[in-house]
């Protein structure tokens, strides 16, 4: 008999397996449960975008890509980043297609980490960093966010945690779970603080272009002096409704892209042909799809900031992403896991602890408002009574 | 204008608080525009889209095609407001192809639907012909599925 015990790599035993799953699988047993737990678009794929995909299949385009990707979907890719964000890139060596964004922060964590630095980590944030740096041998340092400052990383804060081991730092904006954004001159001020330093960035703009109010997203590799040291991730799951496509990318200066093309060569070969030729489609065509999306989050961010902030949980404005993120203080809980679990006991009703994006998330819960308007209304009459409840108790 | 009335045709009863909060207007802005666009029969009602078979009532449905012969005094539009006047007629619409007048025509039973068409369609002057088909089973009606609701397939809760 094998020792499992004996034979497992440390780092991976040592993470720490996601809580939540547990949570939702009870969920999803309970007959009558909804949840506002999901964290991908309730939009179907645009048409157009599918039918670049079949059409792929039909003419026998089955086969592996360039390493890198496509030459024509890196061309498009390259386009888009400037068309939207006046970013510029060489499609020939600047940019990587990958297997989903998360794909593109494994392999950059993977090309910038040796054993023992130090990774910054604004907090709450999405699960996937943390877990991925600790199996390169990073020291994960935590950087909490609050919501007195909109969620967002300060300066201050950044200065504060920087040492002469750090390395990377991660920068999640928009952000799940808070909803918070960087607008130009809060990314000023954050570069004015790293470019005197060797701290690479890490900037993944997956929720781009879900970015509220009349003003656009603005990425940090477009502020001065922060290309060098940015490598951008984003990709096609939210902005075009294709989770299911597993399709991303990285697009960053030549030398580190060098060895994140080595890593993704060796383990992933290359991102599936058929969603590559899909996404072609994507960003040749459908800019209005993206903004017809967007318009529709938009309501429902308002209607969900207001009904929530009605009935007591005090939503911080979200200006990205699909998510509200209250804190419960008015529930009288001080513990998002409780909450959500009694929520889900007496209510039927699924929501995600602030504590699944880090301890700072404490106190608050992650509302997904990718759903329809009717079932957010429904999910908000189960919210209202809930908490109805607690104040008669 | 337009989200207003996006808004509407999917869920009529959303509050005017809530219409407003979506739309970015004043609660008092969006009554004014519902009561122009009434007046001005842009909108023409609200209604519950019910699936009467499942409340256990048995109602029959037909769809009617007839040919018209237009006349000097009576053209389109004042036979299909002769018809529109039954009250057992649901919808009227004037149609392109092999027939002039689509109708909608709903009734106890299938008796009651045959009598309709043949004492009081049939009858009319300009009607050249009738033909009555029986709805069998209502899948969708104005965008709304009757069928199952389509069940929400996203598995993954936390990304």
């Amino acid at each position: 008999m094998i020792d499992y015990e004996k034979v497992l790599s440390k780092r991976a035993e040592e993470l720490k397996p996601s809580g939540i799953r547990k949570f939702f699988d009870y969920a999803s047993s309970l007959e009558d449960a909804i949840s506002l737990g999901v964290g991908e678009p309730d939009f179907k794929t645009p048409w157009a975008i599918r039918k670049a995909g079949i059409t792929s299949l039909e003419r026998g385009k089955t086969f592996y890509s360039a390493n890198s990707g496509l030459a024509d979907l890196r061309r498009e890719i390259c386009r888009y980043l400037e068309r939207r964000f006046s970013l510029v890139y060489d499609p020939k060596t600047e940019v990587i297609v990958t297997v989903g964004g998360s794909e593109a922060i494994d392999i950059c964590i993977r090309a910038l980490i040796n054993e023992g630095d130090e990774v910054l980590l604004p907090e709450p944030c999405f699960v996937a960093y943390a877990p991925i740096a600790s199996l390169t041998g990073a020291k994960v340092v935590p950087i909490e966010t609050k919501r007195e400052d909109g969620f967002r990383l300060t300066a201050e804060a950044l200065r504060a945690a920087i040492t002469p081991r750090t390395k990377l730092l991660i920068f999640p904006f928009p952000n799940n779970p808070t909803g918070a954004v960087m607008r130009r001159e809060h990314l000023e001020e954050i570069a004015a603080v790293l470019r005197d330093t060797d701290v690479m960035v890490l900037s993944d703009e997956i929720y781009a272009e879900l970015t509220y109010g009349s003003r656009r997203h603005v990425s940090i590799a477009s502020i001065p002096g922060m290309r060098e040291r940015t490598i951008v991730v984003n990709g096609f799951s939210k902005a075009y409704a294709m989770t299911g496509w597993r399709l991303g990318y990285a697009a960053g200066p030549e030398p580190v892209l060098r060895q994140m093309l080595k890593i993704h060569q060796f383990a992933i070969m290359c991102a599936p042909t058929m969603s590559q030729f899909a996404a072609i489609e994507a960003l040749a065509s459908c800019d209005e799809e993206i903004e017809k999306m967007r318009d529709e989050y938009d309501m429902r961010r308002r209607l969900m900031v207001q009904s929530l902030d009605e009935i007591g949980l005090s939503c911080f404005e979200p200006e990205g992403a699909f998510y509200v993120f209250p804190s419960i203080q008015v529930s009288g809980i001080s513990s998002s896991d409780r909450f959500c679990e009694e929520l889900l006991q007496q209510q039927r009703l699924a929501v995600v602890p602030g504590t699944a994006f880090g301890q700072s998330g404490e106190g608050h819960v992650r509302i997904s408002y990718s759903y329809s308007i009717d079932h957010l209304l429904q999910a908000l009459g189960r919210m209202r009574a809930f908490l109805a409840a607690r104040r008669e108790g | 204008m337009e989200k207003l009335l996006a808004l509407l045709e999917q869920n009529a009863r959303l509050t005017n608080a809530q219409l407003a909060v979506m739309t970015g207007k004043t609660e008092e802005e969006v009554a004014a525009e519902l009561a122009k666009l009434e007046a001005d029969g842009i909108i023409h009602g609200y209604q519950a889209l019910i699936d009467w078979e499942k409340a256990g009532r048995q109602l029959v449905e037909a769809r009617i095609e007839i040919k018209v012969v237009p006349k000097r005094d009576m053209g389109f539009d004042e036979i299909a407001g002769i018809i529109a006047g039954f009250s057992e007629v649901s919808s009227v619409y004037l149609m392109s192809g092999g027939y002039d007048i689509g109708v909608t025509v709903i009734g106890k039973s299938f008796r009651d639907i045959a009598m309709f068409v043949a004492q009081r369609l049939a009858v009319l002057d300009s009607v050249q012909s009738t033909a009555t088909h029986f709805v069998l089973n209502k899948y969708k009606e104005k965008g709304v599925l009757f069928m199952e609701r389509q069940k929400d397939e996203r598995e993954v809760g936390l990304l």
